[in-house]
């Protein structure tokens, strides 16, 4: 029962064959063992949001799902969405719109952003606010995040629509 | 903090995850709430077995006069509309406000209600709804009703040697009226109280109290609550101050809670 656990994973296309402890968090293997340190850690009980990777194409807290739950699943970091047009329009506006000071919540942000834009298209500012709720920032008083959000949103549907 | 060393396992059957379970090995699923315990070393299991991966675990089905609902089937799956009708239209907006979209991403309804937290969700909803629980030993499947499924802070029905395999809730008519309250200060946090009601035509009105240290507390025939709330509220809070010591602002939450969950229920 002891020894290490053979884990394979996707992460940002590349497949990669880990060994992890058995009691390892996904945050911790991508952090130690892949050295992508995009992804941080806060509160380490799921509240944050800090730690917010994709699973399989959906947000996830790393900081609590186990790493051996992992094995064969395809997991993007935020190192993994350079490419990603989505992720481009949101970087621009999170700077734009000053949405980061200190950034350490801003990849699980945008994560989350990312999928708040692609789920829900016709969201308003109060369901933008609704599902930022589990990704907190302590610098910024959330109002560029909001506005960041909103603005990408709006310029989606306006290419949608034309 | 990281969790204390464990062993990890993942079955690839039903009776291997049994048997690991009967030996005393802490089953996970999501493990969007025992994830948070194993690192603030709350929970130091010797050994988790792995439930995600078993046949069946996920998933919904017709069955008769009910759905069933994989125990594995993810808040988000339930939130998009897996359930059918208007028992999913209900389950669809409350696992809405169950913690945050990417923890309900992972999080289960049965690793939920299995972990019998007195603040979570489905603890309160699926009695209210009329829900059975469906546990897995070495037997066979074994019905529990929802509204005995949890006995206590974190303990329930369940045998040693046994799983929440799945969870059947009744189809309810289009006219099945539904309130829902719980108080959270922050969206996603846990509830401080929390208050369902259903009617169903031709049935009488069932009501839950939960959220509060306690077990959630039943009212199978809650026609008084909907007839005066402001008279029997304080009631059935007082049945549940017996088993808990409440605060006189947990107390006024509670009583708030069945208040406005009736108004909902009313205008539904």
């Amino acid at each position: 029962m002891s020894g290490k656990l053979a884990i394979s994973l996707v992460v940002n296309g590349e497949r990669r064959e880990l060994l992890a402890e058995p009691r390892e968090q996904l945050a911790d293997l991508l952090r130690g063992s892949l050295m992508l340190t995009g992804t941080h850690l806060g509160c380490e009980q799921g509240v944050c949001g800090a730690c917010t990777v994709d699973i399989d194409g959906a947000p996830a807290r790393s900081c609590i799902t186990h790493a051996g739950s992992c094995d064969g699943a395809t997991v993007r970091t935020i190192e993994g969405f350079a490419d990603d047009a989505v992720m481009a329009d949101l970087r621009e506006a999170f700077a734009r719109e000053h949405a980061l000071q200190c950034g350490y919540c801003t990849p699980g942000m945008l994560i989350a952003a990312r999928d708040i834009v692609l789920r829900l298209p016709d969201a308003d500012e109060a369901r933008v606010r609704e599902e930022l709720s589990g990704n907190l920032c302590r610098c910024t008083g959330y109002r560029g995040i909001v506005r960041a959000v909103l603005a990408v949103l709006a310029r989606r549907r306006a290419t949608l629509s034309s | 903090m990281k969790p204390a060393a464990f062993a990890y396992v993942r079955p690839k059957d039903w009776p291997r995850a049994l048997q690991l379970v009967a030996e005393g090995a802490r089953a996970g699923a999501g493990t969007q709430s025992l994830g948070p315990l194993l690192n603030l070393r709350l929970a130091q299991p010797g050994t988790i077995v792995d439930l995600r991966h078993l046949p069946g675990f996920s998933g919904i089905s017709q069955r008769g006069g009910g759905v069933r609902i994989g125990a594995g089937t993810t808040h988000a799956a339930i939130e998009d509309g897996a359930v059918p009708g208007r028992t999913g239209e209900i389950m669809a907006a409350v696992a809405r406000r169950i913690a945050y979209r990417p923890v309900r991403n992972r999080g289960t309804i049965g690793g939920s209600l299995a972990h019998a937290d007195p603040a979570g969700d489905w603890v309160a909803v699926l009695p209210a709804l009329g829900a059975t629980a469906i546990a897995l030993g070495p037997g066979g499947e074994r019905r529990i009703p929802a509204v005995r499924f949890v006995s206590g802070i974190f303990e329930t029905a369940l045998g040693a040697d046994e799983l929440l395999c799945a969870i059947e809730v009744p189809v309810l008519p289009a006219e099945a009226r539904w309130g829902h309250w719980k108080f959270c200060r922050k969206p996603g946090e846990f509830s401080k109280a929390t208050a369902c009601v259903l009617s169903v035509p031709a049935h009488p009105p069932r009501a839950v109290l939960a959220a509060l240290d306690a077990p959630p507390l039943v009212v199978e025939d809650a026609s008084a609550l909907l007839a005066d709330p402001a008279t029997e509220a304080p009631h059935i809070v007082a049945h549940i101050a017996e088993l808990t010591e409440l605060t006189d602002w947990r107390r006024a939450l509670a009583e708030t809670a069945l208040r406005r969950a009736v108004a909902a229920a009313v205008g539904s």
